[in-house]
């Protein structure tokens, strides 16, 4: 991969266009962040800013953060309960659809002034995307003749998103909010990367949470935008070999933590598999791991940085010890958990050593495409995104 | 309530004015000495500014006024608190950095018995190899204090940050 891919302002901007603008889903937030009517949230596509609201009849809209008449970005909370959005400027007024509703003095005053006769308030709506909320989760596109969701992830890719999003209802539990100085494409690498995750998080292996010798598959599908980690805690600790240990600088033997239960598996998902790390793309990672439930929404700002909003969430059948036990075990994500803060601070060197270093093209060479998918030493999945990446981008 | 009560309201709300000096001082003084450990990187000796059934965490502030529960660091109990020092000194990775905490506008609200309910105003620097020094983090702390065997320690400790959008993280805690 050559550097300007994740460093050129025209790449940046042609992904904007046939990525987040073009034949793809992107994630703008879940059913239970908006759970009763009027409620909304800020969100994104691409780089641009949108609205996502739950309507009077449960139906889900997303539209532009910017208003029709002079542009303003009308929207200024994280989140809120409304009936309509009124543009502070001069008062535009919308509903949760994104229609116009209001224009003040429309008609002018004294029969002077006010909007063109032929002005049509049904043309001058927020620009709004195609809406479709899938197992809670909400989807928009730009793109008018989209296939469902259901297709656009694919059987494999489907049925591992099907355990996390299984149908019950979810409680939002809070949000984590961070910028990060790298390019957006560098977050979906992470995640399909498993060969990191036993050499940057020795806290996964010091503890016992995952060692290479794990049962693991990892999962791409067949156009190879989406993947899924999957991998298998076993029961107590697990052994880590010798020849492990010594390949990983930081490990350090018998070690246990003082309190033990955060790490403890209540089980609750219809898998073998006790985690699963997904991307979807472009702008979606979702995550379960142990009783840590999560989705990632990537928002790309300007090829150098991109902003994350971490979406925690649990089940509306957990009882307050559950509750409890979720937020403690989410001590380990989040950009103040113990492998956020790894992959935020991996990612800040990353990007640093693009922007400013002799122009290079960088690796990804581990593994084979053929090869069977149960081993985490691969970057199989990286090489199968910029595959995809290079068709829709048209390189 | 008897009139002699009543008048002897205003000198016991001096009596507590006095007190709560006093407690504001030895609060502060306590900040000073939890800023210096954090500052200078002691994460063991930060766990011991803890009673052993603490509750800690650090919160956004969207999300505490929201009623929404998960912290960006979440411990129930001294343990979690050494497990969070452990990994900071021996299995995170993360650029080297100064730190510099300061902790003001102390304000106490309730005194009894054993505790003392207070909150103050915090702002963590943080400067990495050759970036300009920036704010990390700034909120307010929501405290119960408890004195043990004459040593006050902190037994509950909510930090609610209004930097809501981290700058790409938080490694040490507030
Ligand atoms: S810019 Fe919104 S009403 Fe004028
Ligand atoms: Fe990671």
């Amino acid at each position: 991969m050559p550097d300007w891919v994740y460093t050129d302002r025209r790449i940046y901007e042609r992904e904007q266009e046939r990525i987040f603008f073009g034949r793809h889903w992107n994630f703008v937030g879940l059913e239970c962040e908006v759970p009763k009517p009027g409620d909304y949230i800020r969100s994104y596509v691409g780089e641009v800013p949108v609205v996502v609201t739950r309507d009077m009849d449960h139906g889900f809209h997303v539209f532009e953060n910017r208003c029709a008449h002079r542009g303003a970005e009308y929207c200024r909370e994280y989140r809120g309960n409304t009936e309509r959005f009124v543009c502070p400027y001069h008062n535009w007024t919308y509903d949760l659809a994104g229609d116009l509703v209001a224009v003040p003095f429309r008609r002018g005053v004294k029969g002077k002034g006010g909007m063109p006769p032929g002005f049509d308030m049904a043309e001058h709506g927020l620009r709004n995307f195609r809406v479709s909320a899938y197992r809670g989760v909400i989807f928009a596109t730009a793109c008018e003749d989209m296939e469902p969701v259901e297709d656009y992830l694919g059987p494999g890719i489907r049925e591992q998103f099907d355990i996390i999003f299984d149908g019950t209802e979810q409680v939002l539990l809070g949000l984590h909010r961070n910028v990060l100085p790298g390019n957006w494409k560098l977050y979906q690498e992470n995640l399909k990367d498993p060969y990191h995750a036993t050499l940057l998080h020795t806290y996964l292996t010091t503890f016992g949470l995952f060692v290479t010798s794990n049962e693991s598959d990892i999962m791409v599908d067949p156009v190879g935008r989406h993947s899924a980690l999957l991998s298998r805690r076993p029961q107590g600790r697990p052994e880590v070999s010798e020849e492990d240990q010594a390949q990983i600088q930081a490990y350090r033997e018998g070690l246990k933590l003082n309190d033990e239960s955060v790490l403890d598996f209540v089980r609750e998902f219809d898998s073998s598999w006790s985690g699963a790390a997904m991307t979807i793309w472009p702008n979606m990672t979702a995550l379960r791991q142990t009783n840590i439930l999560n989705t990632r929404l990537i928002v790309p700002r300007g090829p150098n940085e991109l902003m994350m909003i971490w979406a925690v969430f649990g089940r509306a059948s957990d009882d307050e010890a559950m509750t409890r036990h979720r937020l403690r075990q989410n001590n380990i994500f989040g950009p103040g958990g113990f492998l956020g803060i790894e992959d935020n601070e991996a990612l800040k060197f990353v990007q640093d050593g693009l922007r400013r270093s002799m122009p290079r093209v960088g690796l990804a060479l581990l593994g084979d495409d053929d090869e069977e998918t149960d081993t985490i030493i691969t970057e199989r999945a990286i090489r199968a995104m910029y595959r995809y990446y290079r068709e829709a981008m048209a390189l | 309530m008897t009139g002699l009560a009543a008048a002897d309201k205003p000198r016991a709300a001096r009596a507590d004015r006095a007190a709560f000096r006093d407690f504001r001082l030895e609060i502060e003084e306590f900040h000073f000495d939890y800023a210096d450990a954090l500052e200078r990187g002691e994460v063991e000796q930060w766990c011991e500014f803890f009673t052993d059934d603490a509750f800690y965490c650090i919160i956004a502030r969207d999300n505490y006024e929201s009623g929404l529960p998960l912290g960006l660091v979440y411990c129930e109990g001294k343990g979690m608190l050494k497990d969070r020092a452990f990994a900071l000194r021996n299995t995170e990775m993360y650029a080297p950095r100064y730190l510099n905490l300061q902790i003001s506008n102390v304000r106490v609200h309730e005194a009894a018995g054993a505790t003392i309910r207070a909150e103050a105003n915090y702002l963590l620097l943080e400067t990495l190899v050759e970036e300009p020094s920036r704010i990390q983090q700034v909120g307010k702390y929501y405290d119960l204090f408890e004195r043990i065997d004459g040593r006050l320690l902190i037994r509950e400790r909510r930090c609610v940050y209004d930097s809501v959008v981290i700058n790409n993280c938080l490694v040490f805690p507030v």
